[in-house]
């Protein structure tokens, strides 16, 4: 922390933001901006670390150290910053084609290794800067220049990939919602590790509405939940909706005060259990079946690779004889010549 | 039994240790090479061995092969052709019997001459009933049952016993050449610490070889090769590997950096991230990432966030590191991207070595991205040029291809330690907060480098990328104007470099004569080997050896013009003579090349050059 009182302006840089107009990575940098002034770091300690894509963008309307760097593998080189300085306070933007299909290998090791860094994914399910190609995330089907006749792959999940790759921190938002994109992007810095923000973000121009059935005005409040730990996962206008796992161990929507249902049976959000089925499941839910989950998901803590990395090497220094190249140079067999 | 034996005083021997890959032979070839260095002789080694771990017991295809050149002169080639050859199997003597000189002596294991292994190493009769026109000297040794019946009382099973064979030989050989066994038995007990009845068996087993051979009338005489006579100080062994991973860690030191390594294990590159992850008393920070891309790109990382980075690879991984060390170019970041060269295209020949990725290392990326490209020439100058890539690298802002090779790498030679006060402190650009109209494109008007803001540092705040930058502030630019002006000071910046090198070298005639043999990287040796064998026999011909390939050094055309012949050698199928047709289109290239995957012979190197200089 430091002396400065941040304001969200004191992260605009001075370039002129390119998106496409009513894009919705505006909300995001606002976000971002926002958490960055309220988590005080000093300015100069954030380095936010892009790859190709019209998020990747990102880093240049920041006035922090940035690096935009090429397709899909911002993850590694995030991985590297974090690694080389652990004072730095590492931010990775990827959108869902750079982070799960070209750069699907770097996403999963970051995540396994549990470096202390956030990645933000923007998941607009579609390939935006090269106009309108169907992504890893695009659903089954889907109609774009590059399957004309519909796709024929089963889309990724990043929850599932973040589960499945031992991930630690999962949460998720939407582009429209800067309040709570900006408590999550705080949320993922407290967390230490690799804390993944999945944002569901609207692409206005190739894939527009690709999330309408839960952003919808009308069915809104009916298909979004906010998970916060330790309360009760219930949502709807009144928060009379909940869920319940019925007795196949399957999340199930229920209404309080119908069948006898009360607030005592709804479940109650653990994020920090280390098991992570409850996560999956939560993760995966689908509109307009369940409600998507949003908020942090998954929060658990466990040792990043960063830490380890700084307590070996200090761990061999204590002990080892060799302090300095000279030393080196001349240790083991040597032999003098006259 | 006593017998008097004769000692003859060699000047230089060359052993081959052969037999199964899973034999012990490149440990046997280590402890020898090893033993020879310590007793003050020059030494040189060559391992030889299949790219499958354990590849088909018995076959041809799966011999490994150690040759140790060691000698009281100087020693630079692991020698074309061996004085004595262990043969632990038939496949080992078929793959070998080449290259055994006339007089030679062949050790081989006779127990595993059967009817089986004979036709598995594809003879069709026992060689060694079928040779009487053999002029070697023959040593039949049991090694298999000789160790095993020094090891009956020991307690373990026969496979275990029979594993000790290796050190039987190793035995023999010791005594054939008047070494100490200190060596190996302070090693065994070292490397079995923790196993003292295998330590114990196989330094059992090392002193029974060395009876036997002491004890056997076979062997006549045995030989002394007296320490050489080398430049004073302090010496080691080392292998290309281990001096290139010191080299890059003196240079860090020198610049006050830490080092990151980002790599991904590959043969034959692998030993300089292990030797470097075995180093963490010096802070180094290794990554072994998921793949050569994230290699490369996790030391950019460091590079963008202040630490000196380097990646380490070879030719497959050069190509997969191909995109990313473009974003090294255009944002201008320093790292060292070490090159082990082996045989290709493709996986082509892991664990063989060649010279065939200059082309890749000069020209291998997407639009005008020139980069430093720096080639070592012996096992120990690996540690040199480490330092010199590092140096430019950092003090010139760029990647820098170190290329080294197979046989660099695995090879092993005595090494005059160089002393760290000795060596140049390297001064990175470094941008501080004084730097209060920081602006990442502004550069220094003598050398065109870019200073380096570190994340961190107050008000140096600035973004960096793959986008084309406008010259000076680095903001991203499409104005066609400023990408001509930028990539002209891109290709200036690395002409410069050559202001900072040495000129290059002629060994021989300084004023020039007929014939100029022109080398790069690994094949000095054997070049300088053979010219200089011809000139002590009075021929007109000189050798130029480069290490720095791009840039060139500036006297290069000066050099060239001395003489009236040029031929350019390499272990490819011209392109360092493309290269130069290039760079200095004034002269006619002859070349000889050779594409094996193994170096060159002394032997043929001089009956080319001796073909050229009878041309009218």
């Amino acid at each position: 922390m430091c002396d400065i009182k941040y304001t969200p302006k004191d992260f605009k840089s001075n370039q002129e933001v390119r998106w496409c107009p009513g894009c919705g990575d505006y909300g995001i940098l606002t976000s971002v901006q926002k958490a960055m002034a309220e988590l005080g770091y000093p300015r100069e300690q954030w380095a936010v670390i892009s790859g190709i894509g019209c998020s990747s963008r990102f880093p240049y309307y920041m006035n922090t150290y940035g690096f935009h760097t090429i397709h899909g593998r911002a993850a590694a080189i995030a991985s590297g910053v974090k690694c080389a300085n652990p004072e730095l306070k590492v931010i990775q933007v990827s959108g869902d084609g750079d982070a799960t299909a070209i750069g699907g290998n770097h996403f999963i090791h970051a995540i396994r290794r549990n470096i202390d860094m956030t990645i933000l994914l923007f998941n607009n399910e579609i390939y935006g800067l090269t106009k309108g190609q169907y992504s890893p995330t695009s659903e089954y089907g889907k109609v774009t220049k590059t399957s004309p006749y519909g796709t024929i792959e089963q889309p990724f999940r990043p929850a599932e990939l973040a589960l499945g790759a031992q991930g630690k921190f999962f949460a998720r938002s939407i582009d429209t919602n800067v309040k709570l994109t900006a408590e999550l992007v705080i949320k993922a810095d407290k967390h230490k590790g690799t804390s993944l923000v999945e944002i569901l973000q609207n692409c206005v121009i190739y894939n527009d509405g690709a999330h309408s059935i839960i952003t919808d005005k009308e069915h809104k409040d009916d298909r979004q939940i906010v998970l916060r730990h330790d309360e009760p996962m219930l949502f709807g206008k009144d928060k009379k909706k909940g869920l319940m796992l019925n007795s196949k161990g399957r999340l199930i929507v229920v209404t309080i005060g119908e069948h006898g249902i009360t607030e005592e049976d709804i479940l109650v959000h653990d994020a920090r259990c280390a098991d992570p089925h409850i996560h999956w499941l939560l993760a995966n839910m689908k509109a307009p079946e369940l409600p998507v989950a949003l908020g942090v998901i998954r929060n658990v803590e466990a040792s990043c690779y960063n830490e380890k990395m700084e307590e070996q090497i200090t761990m061999v220094k204590s002990s080892s004889k060799i302090t300095c190249m000279e030393d080196l140079l001349n240790s083991g067999d040597t032999w003098d010549v006259d | 039994m006593s017998s008097k034996k004769e000692v003859i005083e060699m000047e230089e021997v060359v052993i081959r240790f052969s037999g199964d890959s899973g034999d012990g032979m490149q440990l046997t070839g280590t402890q020898f090479s090893d033993t020879s260095a310590l007793f003050g002789n020059d030494v040189s080694t060559f391992p030889d061995y299949p790219a499958e771990i354990r590849a088909p017991q018995g076959t041809v295809g799966g011999v490994s092969g150690f040759q140790v050149h060691f000698g009281t002169t100087d020693i630079k080639t692991p020698g074309d052709y061996c004085d004595v050859l262990i043969a632990m199997n038939p496949a080992a003597l078929k793959a070998n019997l080449q290259w055994v000189k006339p007089s030679g002596t062949i050790i081989v294991n006779i127990d595993t001459f059967d009817e089986k292994q004979i036709a598995k190493a594809g003879y069709t009769s026992n060689p060694l009933e079928d040779n009487e026109q053999w002029s070697y000297n023959l040593v039949t040794a049991k090694i298999t049952s000789m160790t095993i019946e020094t090891l009956k009382d020991s307690g373990m099973d026969q496979k275990s016993m029979v594993r000790s064979k290796n050190m039987f030989a190793l035995g023999m050989v010791y005594w054939l050449f008047n070494r100490p066994l200190e060596h190996t038995l302070d090693f065994l007990n070292q490397k079995f610490g923790k196993k003292p009845n295998v330590a114990e068996s196989n330094k059992k087993v090392l002193q029974a070889g060395y009876d036997y051979a002491h004890n056997i009338q076979a062997l006549a005489h045995n030989y002394q090769i007296v320490p050489a006579k080398i430049e004073k100080g302090t010496y080691r062994n080392i292998t290309g590997n281990k001096a290139t991973a010191w080299g890059l860690m003196a240079a860090a030191e020198k610049a006050g950096l830490p080092l990151f390594c980002g790599s991904y294990p590959i043969t034959p590159a692998t030993e300089i991230l292990q030797e470097l992850a075995l180093r963490k008393d010096l802070g180094v920070k290794t990554f072994q990432a998921e793949d050569e891309i994230a290699g490369i790109c996790t030391a950019i990382g460091a590079s963008f966030a202040g630490n000196f980075a380097v990646t380490t690879t070879s030719g497959p991984g050069l190509a997969l590191k191909t995109e990313a060390s473009g974003l090294a170019v255009i944002t201008e970041l320093p790292l060292v991207i070490v090159n082990v060269q082996r045989g290709g295209p493709s996986t082509g020949l892991p664990t063989k070595t060649e010279q065939a990725d200059l082309n890749q290392a000069l020209y291998g990326r997407n639009g005008e991205s020139t980069m430093p490209v720096i080639a070592a020439s012996t096992s120990g100058n690996c540690f040199k040029y480490a330092f010199e890539s590092s140096r430019i690298a950092l003090e010139h802002m760029t990647p820098v291809i170190l290329l080294t090779d197979g046989y660099l790498a695995n090879g092993a030679q005595p090494w005059k330690i160089p002393s760290m006060k000795e060596l140049p402190t390297i001064k990175a650009p470094i941008a501080t907060e004084a730097d209060t109209d920081f602006q990442p494109y502004n550069r220094d008007e003598e050398t065109l480098v870019r200073k380096w803001a570190k994340p961190g540092t107050k008000g140096l705040e600035h973004r960096i990328g793959g986008l084309e930058k406008l010259n000076g502030s680095g903001a991203v630019s499409y104005i066609p104007e400023n990408h001509e002006i930028m990539t002209h000071i891109r290709q200036e910046k690395i002409d410069r470099i050559a202001d900072t090198i040495p000129e290059q070298e002629i060994i021989g005639d300084q004023d020039g004569g007929e014939l100029l043999v022109i080398g790069w990287g690994g094949t000095y040796g054997h070049l300088a080997t053979a010219v200089n064998e011809l000139r002590e026999e009075g021929k007109n011909v000189s050798l130029t050896h480069f290490n720095y390939i791009c840039p060139l050094p500036k006297n290069t055309k000066e050099v060239f013009s001395k003489f009236n012949k040029h031929l350019v050698c390499e272990i490819n199928l011209g392109q360092f003579a493309n290269y130069l047709r290039s760079q200095q289109p004034d002269f006619k290239y002859e070349q000889y090349n050779k594409i094996m995957g193994l170096p060159f012979t002394v032997k043929e190197l001089k009956e080319k050059i001796n073909q050229l200089l009878e041309e009218k």
